[in-house]
Order: structure tokens, then sequence, then C-alpha cells
């Protein structure tokens, strides 16, 4: 049903616009800031939306962003709150499989204490996930929404937060600077710079130590949030280009849709596994 | 690919969540499943014990069994000896009595024999005197012959 909206806002839109300009259209953030006679309101069109500068917010992603964050901390307040140590009914066990499935990937990877690293593991697992399950949705049914409600054909409307750079770069970078604290809380200022400079061919070779270091260092938050960005839009791209096929489409949105059903969680995965392995790493001493 | 202050944005969502969940989310799953796991391991520990227990008490109901069928059989054989013995006791009794019966009967039979013996004495004595009144006719010192018949009557 939901396939058929999109296929009907799909074909609505196509007689005022080129394939081109559907996909541009589509990749477009609802962005909310200053622009060029300093009025704050939203942007209409890239360029105007690329005006804006730094400071402009993408309304929808942190939207989405935030409204599927609360979903994820609404279900699991009110799970931990009447979890009992009895027979755990249907939901709380999904919540505690959830809850020892990251937690057992922590404690394989992560060895020591730390009161944050489960917490924020199971954060990111769970709200990623849910940020990429997004991408199941009919790529039309929520911009055509947007666009109903707002009465603007123009509206641009995306409901995936993960393949804006934005999100994915904020959640990364949140993790570099977990990184850069863990390392210099539990090594101190100097035992982070020594690690930086003196490894891995010894002090003598200082410059080239740097030279490897400083990038390996740098690329952790890089590759950790362009690697749940590119997936993601890839993958958002690609339903986009099934949703031209016309009457095609379906079967192969099926397809489609069910190997992301295996990159959603995956992905998933693999930021949360990568950060706890980040921060074992800030945490050990070499 | 512009980035913006979204991603601002999204690094204070990311703090407060992950806040949020290390504040109001993991405490309370975490000690249910440690309190359950608690339960778990009490309720095995307990299982262990009374299986324990019933083995003991089952080594405890064989040994008394035991006990009571030795027992058992010391009073079975007790009764029997003991019955045997009141048997025994009987017959020795029984024995005695019936000698000490014929005893007595044997003593009686004697004192009759002797009485008869006296009597028939004495009657001989006076048949004897009269008799041999009878002959003399008159007496000729009765208390002489008295005499003489008194010693024939001892001599028989």
């Amino acid at each position: 049903m939901a396939e058929s909206a999109g296929e009907m806002a799909h074909e609505a839109v196509e007689h005022t616009q080129t394939q081109g300009e559907y996909i541009q259209h589509h990749l477009q953030f609802l962005t909310f800031g200053k622009d060029a006679e300093g009025h704050w309101g939203f942007a209409h069109g890239a360029d105007a939306a690329a005006e804006m500068g730094f400071w402009s917010f993408h309304v929808d992603m942190l939207g989405w962003s935030i409204g599927l964050g609360l979903i994820f901390i609404v279900i699991f307040r009110s799970v931990a709150k009447s979890a009992t140590s009895g027979v755990p009914g249907g939901f709380q066990n999904f919540i505690e499989w959830v809850f020892e499935f990251v937690e057992t990937s922590v404690k394989d990877t992560f060895h020591g204490t730390n009161a944050l690293i489960t917490p924020l593991a199971l954060t990111i697992f769970c709200w990623v996930f849910l940020m990429n399950a997004m991408d199941i949705v009919p790529v039309d049914l929520f911009p055509w929404l947007a666009q109903t409600i707002s009465g603007d054909p123009e509206i641009a409307f995306r409901v995936v937060p993960t393949t804006d750079p934005n999100i994915t770069m904020g959640m990364s970078l949140s993790i570099f600077l977990l990184i850069i604290f863990y390392s210099i809380k539990v090594k101190g200022v100097g035992g982070f710079l020594k690690e930086l400079a003196f490894q891995p061919f010894g002090p003598k070779m200082l410059p080239f130590n740097l030279l490897i270091e400083v990038p390996t260092l740098l690329a952790k938050p890089v590759s950790l949030g362009l690697r749940l960005y590119g997936n993601l839009y890839a993958g958002e791209l690609v339903f986009l280009l099934i949703a031209l096929f016309g009457a095609f489409q379906l079967p192969v949105h099926f397809i489609w849709a069910a190997f992301h059903l295996l990159v959603i969680p995956l992905q998933a995965f693999i930021f949360m596994m990568l950060t706890i392995v980040y921060l074992s790493q800030a945490c050990e001493h070499h | 690919m512009n980035i913006n202050a979204t991603l601002l944005g999204q690094m204070i969502a990311f703090a407060f969540f992950v806040w949020f969940c290390m504040r109001y989310v993991w405490p309370p799953l975490t000690a249910a499943l440690e309190e359950r796991q608690k339960r778990i391991a009490d309720g095995l520990e307990a299982a262990d014990k009374a299986g324990k227990d019933l083995e003991q008490a089952q080594e405890t109901i064989s040994e008394q069994l035991k006990e009571a069928k030795t027992q058992a059989v010391g009073i079975i054989d007790q009764a029997n000896r003991r019955a045997t013995q009141i048997v025994e006791e009987g017959k020795n009794q029984g024995k005695e009595e019936g000698q000490r019966m014929i005893t007595g009967a044997k003593a009686e039979i004697e004192q009759e024999i002797n009485r008869a013996k006296e009597h028939l004495r004495e009657q001989v004595a006076s048949i004897a005197i009269a008799g041999a009144e009878k002959i003399l006719e008159a007496s000729i010192d009765e208390a002489a012959h008295t005499k003489i018949t008194e010693k024939l009557a001892e001599s028989l």
C-alpha cells in the first residue's frame, strides 16, 4: 500500500520533472538557516541551501534522528522500568536479547571496566539501526506526505538520517572526542603523545611515526562516519533509481529491500563494533 | 555534501541519548538481569542441595530398614529361644510334679501297708490269745500269757 502511494506521488511528480530532477530533488534536505538577505527560513532549492553556509540545519534529518532516538529511549526506558527478575514477557525478552547481544559484543572486545561503553554501544546499535531502517520506507511516501501537508510541491523532505553525512559524522566525531578523552585519561597527555610520536619505529624516527600515527588516528572518525553514510546513501540512491522504473518497480523494490534488510543491521553492528574497538584501543596501554 | 550545524545538533542529541541510556536504561536492566541470574543460581543450588538431601534421606532409610530387619531377626530368635525354654521348663516341671506325686503315692502306700500290718498284727495277737484261751480253757496267768502273745504278735 505504501509502495503504491509512493508510485502515485512519483507519477504525479513525473509530469513536471525529468528523471534527473526527480533524483536531485529527493537528495535535497529540508534546510533551515539564514538566506542571502539575512532572513531565517527554509531554503528553496539546493543552491539556496548551500548558500546558507555552516549555520543551517537539516530539519528533516535532525527531526527523524531525534524522533527515532526518542523512540529507542522510550521503549527501552519503559521496559527497564518494569523489568522483572522473574520470567520475562515477550517484549522484555526481546529487549533483553538485544541488551545481552550488545553486552556480549562489548565484553568480548573491551577488557576492563567502563560504565560508559556498554550504554554507548547499546545506544549506537539501536539508534543507528532505527535510522537505517527508515530506508525500507518507500522513498516517495514521506516526501509526498510533506508536500501534501505543507502544500508546497517543491518542498524537500528526506527520511533516512544516516544518508546525511552530518548525522553520521556527528556521531563519529563524538566518538572521536571520546577516543581522545579516554586516551588522555588512561595514558596521560604524555602517554598519548608518545603513542603518536614514538611508535611504531621508535623515538629516532619521530617524523615518520607522526606521519603514520596521526592519519591513523584521524582516519578513525572519518572512516567510521563515511562508511555508514556511504552504505546508506548508496542504498537510498538505488531505491530512487528503482522508483524510476515505473510499473516494474515493485518486484525490484522487493529484492533490493530484502537485500537491505541485511545491510541495515549489519551497518549498525559495524558502527557499534568499531566504536568499541576504537575505545578499547584508547583505554589500553601499549 | 555540505557540512553544517546539523552535525552539532546530532552531536548534542547523541550525547543526550547516551547519557539517558547510561543513567536510566542500563542500570535497571542490568539489575534485573543480574538478579535473575542470581535467582537461577540460587534455584540450581537449592535443587542440588535437595538432591543431596534426598540421597542422604534414602541412605538413612535403607540403614534404618537394615537395622530394623536385624532387630526383627533378633527378636524372633529370642522369642523362639524363650518358647523352647518355656516348653522345656514346662516339661521339667511336669516331670518333677509327676515324680513328687509318685513319691507321695509310694509313701502313702507304704503307710497304708504299715497300718494294715499293725492292724493285722493286733488282730492276730488277739486271735491268738483268744485261740490260746480256748485251748487252755482256763486262764493260767493272764499277764504272763499276754506277754507271750504280744511277743508272738510282734514276731509276725
